[in-house]
């Protein structure tokens, strides 16, 4: 069974605010109700008794003259006017003469005169009993228990002379009658109150609730490869709750960013591992090579060949040469000094590539704000710009367009290249920067893991972006004491 | 011995009552500087009928040409004392006083009802009784009287229990006077007494303004007539004061507007009377040695 707990806050916060008014308002209304019965009571209690006492006070004479319809008259005005709403209404009054027998009664057919009270019944007879212990005493009220009336008895006397009783009898019923409309009415006050709460409180927690579910969904797909992001704006306010909207925010972020460092990380490993596989094999094969050449070369100067094995011995030769290039292609060395990198150098390279990039009918802007030399290998800077230039040529669409910028940047030279046309893939991207690259459609496809070896080597980074439908390389090389 | 008879002296009490005094217009008869008559009313006749009274007053007052007083007292015996102080002009009042105290007071006219100068005392009980058929069945029950100078609502059912050889201060367990006609039919009505005796005129014109409060009540017996309750004078009244008031009850059933006043007394009119119409009461008081 699901634990209410488990709810959805969308209806726990309503549910519980809801709780919380219905026990407010509940609790209102009782405390409301029980005070009215109190202020009931307590009204009834002092209109009563000061009822009481005036009455005795004026049926003294009256009965002091044994003037009965005299009494009669004085008992009968408080009853009057009979209306239905007033619970201070006594039901009946009696007069009792001093052997608590009726003098007079305002019901005289079921109270007849003379009768004795506790010849009334057993109720009257408690009541007799009752008067007798607290003779002489102020006005007081008397409830006997499991009683359907409430008696208040005053004595009638006047300096001393003690002449009778005066009973006031009140129905409870009429109190409880008074009560339950009341209580009718506290109770339709508090559901008025709800009627207003309950809406505006199932509102209130629909609204608190949403940002909060919605956080929730999103923090669920957290762990999915698909993290869904929060458009800005969805929860504008500054509360604990948009703290951690914002919280979530940077949290993706940061998860986007370690992605994006993982694989670079990565890749990069993988390249340093096939260039450690590739500079081996290189020297493990240079070495042979070197010797076999030296000694082709050997059997061409001394050795005696026939036309036919001196063409076999030539085709080996072009065969080692070749491999020769390509693995001096794979072994990258940038430890051979060369000198410092010029502006003109730049501008070399300008002239070199212009006539090809014309040929296609490109539009090339060149940016170049190198203005004095800088303490790196000139020729490995070349070699970088012309590799770059080369492929953005031949990349960018015919009448297209290639860019290019070197720029310093504090202790950095930026080099920048660009070209429009087709774009690659993520996939291809993963891969570029691999020897004998499937992209490559004429040259070995070595040109770009030389850039990259050659960056490497100089402590530098390279990068590949596809943006606004262009495709950039963007190298940065340190240059300074560390190279 | 609890016998509110000896109690009733106790004119003190007033009780809310007291003087009933009407507004004059003085200054009509204020140049001709005479003094207001002073006229009793019996308030158990008049219970409750204020408006008759200030509209009979004025009429009086009219035909006399001088301010009249009405003053109404809630027990007869005191209305009595004030005619014997000579507080009082003159009074309408039970016939008793008159009978008691016949040689300092002078009998002025009698009112006529259904054409005689008599009245009849009615014994009632609660509607719902329908056993009783006679005073004699009361006994040991409470009773209700009207006032200890009443007839009908006194003397009478008192008269007939010593008749049939009761004492009367033993029969009943419980009597009480209500000072007023209506109040004994009242008290019936309520069940606060099982009986009661009234003067039958009053219970006859209840019967016709309040027939929801008669209605409640039973009329039992009737008794035989007696004289009905005179408008009396005081001894010291002059002649010319006298002879005014008795020419103008007199001529009141000739009289359209007097007539119409009648009627809401449910009278007839006013004749000189004599004392022999009170021959009965002054007999029933001799015979329970009341005299």
């Amino acid at each position: 069974m699901k634990s209410a707990f488990d709810l959805s806050f969308r209806y726990k916060i309503p549910l519980w605010g809801s709780l919380l008014i219905v026990t407010t308002a509940l609790a209102v209304s009782a405390s409301l109700m029980l005070l009215d019965y109190d202020d009931l009571k307590e009204d009834l209690l002092i209109s009563s008794s000061n009822l009481g006492r005036t009455l005795a006070k004026t049926l003294f004479f009256p009965l002091q003259l044994d003037d009965v319809w005299r009494a009669s008259e004085i008992i009968k005005a408080p009853l009057k006017e009979p209306s239905v709403d007033n619970a201070l209404q006594p039901e009946a009054i009696v007069v009792l003469d001093k052997a608590m027998r009726v003098v007079v009664s305002t019901s005289p057919r079921t109270i007849p005169m003379l009768t004795g009270l506790r010849q009334l019944g057993l109720e009257y007879a408690a009541l007799a009993a009752r008067i007798a212990e607290s003779r002489g005493g102020d006005s007081q009220t008397i409830d006997l228990p499991e009683s359907l009336q409430l008696y208040v008895v005053t004595p009638i006397a006047d300096e001393g002379d003690f002449l009778g009783t005066l009973v006031i009898v009140y129905s409870k019923d009429m109190l409880l009658q008074r009560f339950y409309r009341a209580a009718w009415r506290a109770g339709l006050m508090g559901f008025l109150v709800l009627a207003v709460l309950l809406p505006i409180n199932w509102y209130w927690g629909q609204r608190l609730s949403r940002p909060l579910l919605l956080l929730a969904d999103r923090m669920g797909s957290l762990d999915r490869s698909s993290a869904i992001k929060i458009e800005p704006g969805i929860y504008a306010y500054q509360d604990e709750l948009g703290r951690l909207f914002g919280a979530y925010r940077r949290m993706l972020v940061e998860q986007e960013r370690k992605k994006a460092l993982e694989l670079q990380m990565m890749q990069s490993e993988r390249l340093a591992a096939v260039g450690r596989l590739a500079a081996g094999m290189a020297h493990e094969i240079n070495n042979p090579l070197g010797g076999i050449l030296t000694a082709i070369d050997t059997l061409k100067v001394f050795g005696d060949a026939d036309p036919r094995t001196a063409k076999t011995i030539a085709l080996i030769e072009r065969g080692l040469f070749q491999i020769r290039d390509t693995v001096g292609g794979l072994l990258v060395e940038a430890r051979m000094k060369s000198k410092d990198l010029e502006p003109q150098d730049i501008e070399d390279v300008r002239s070199l590539v212009l006539p090809q990039a014309r040929k296609k009918g490109l539009r090339v802007n060149w940016s170049a704000s190198l203005a004095q030399s800088l303490p790196l290998q000139a020729s490995l800077v070349r070699q970088i710009l012309i590799n770059l230039l080369l492929n953005a040529i031949h990349a960018a669409d015919s009448k297209g367009l290639v860019a290019c910028s070197v720029e310093l940047d504090g202790g950095d030279l930026r080099l920048s290249v660009e070209n429009d046309g087709k774009l690659l893939t993520p996939d291809q991207m993963a891969h570029l920067f691999e020897p004998f690259s499937p992209l490559s459609e004429d040259g070995h496809g070595l040109g770009l893991w030389m850039t990259y070896q050659i960056v490497q080597q100089l402590g530098g980074a390279i990068s590949v972006e596809c943006d606004n439908g262009r495709m950039r390389f963007s190298v940065t090389l340190p240059f300074g004491a560390g190279v | 011995m609890n016998w509110p008879m000896l109690r009733f002296g106790n004119w003190r009490f007033g009780l809310g009552f007291g003087w009933l005094l009407l507004a004059t217009s003085l200054s009509v008869w204020g140049a001709q500087n005479l003094r207001p008559l002073r006229i009793g009313l019996p308030h158990v006749l008049m219970d409750r009928q204020y408006v008759l009274a200030a509209d009979w007053r004025q009429y009086l007052q009219n035909r006399l040409h001088r301010p009249v007083e009405f003053v109404i007292r809630r027990k007869d015996s005191d209305t009595t004392d004030q005619l014997r102080l000579q507080n009082l002009d003159f009074a309408w009042s039970s016939d008793y006083p008159y009978v008691h105290f016949k040689r300092r007071l002078r009998l002025v006219a009698v009112p006529l009802y259904q054409g005689r100068p008599s009245f009849r005392s009615y014994l009632i009980v609660p509607a719902a009784d329908d056993q009783t058929t006679s005073l004699l069945q009361l006994k040991r029950m409470v009773f209700a009287y009207v006032d200890p100078y009443s007839t009908g609502g006194y003397l009478d059912p008192r008269h007939e229990l010593w008749m049939a050889g009761e004492d009367e201060r033993q029969f009943f367990s419980k009597t009480f006077f209500t000072w007023s006609n209506r109040a004994v039919v009242e008290a019936v009505a309520q069940g606060l007494a099982a009986g009661g005796a009234v003067d039958g005129f009053v219970w006859d014109s209840l019967a016709k303004t309040h027939p929801d409060l008669t209605g409640q009540t039973r009329v039992v017996a009737q008794s035989l007539e007696y004289g009905a309750a005179p408008v009396i004078a005081n001894r010291s009244i002059s002649a010319d004061d006298f002879r005014a008031l008795q020419r103008v009850l007199l001529g009141m059933a000739r009289d359209p507007e007097g007539v119409a006043l009648l009627k809401r007394l449910n009278l007839d009119g006013f004749v000189p009377g004599n004392a022999k119409l009170y021959a009965r009461t002054a007999e029933m008081m001799k015979s329970i040695g009341e005299e």
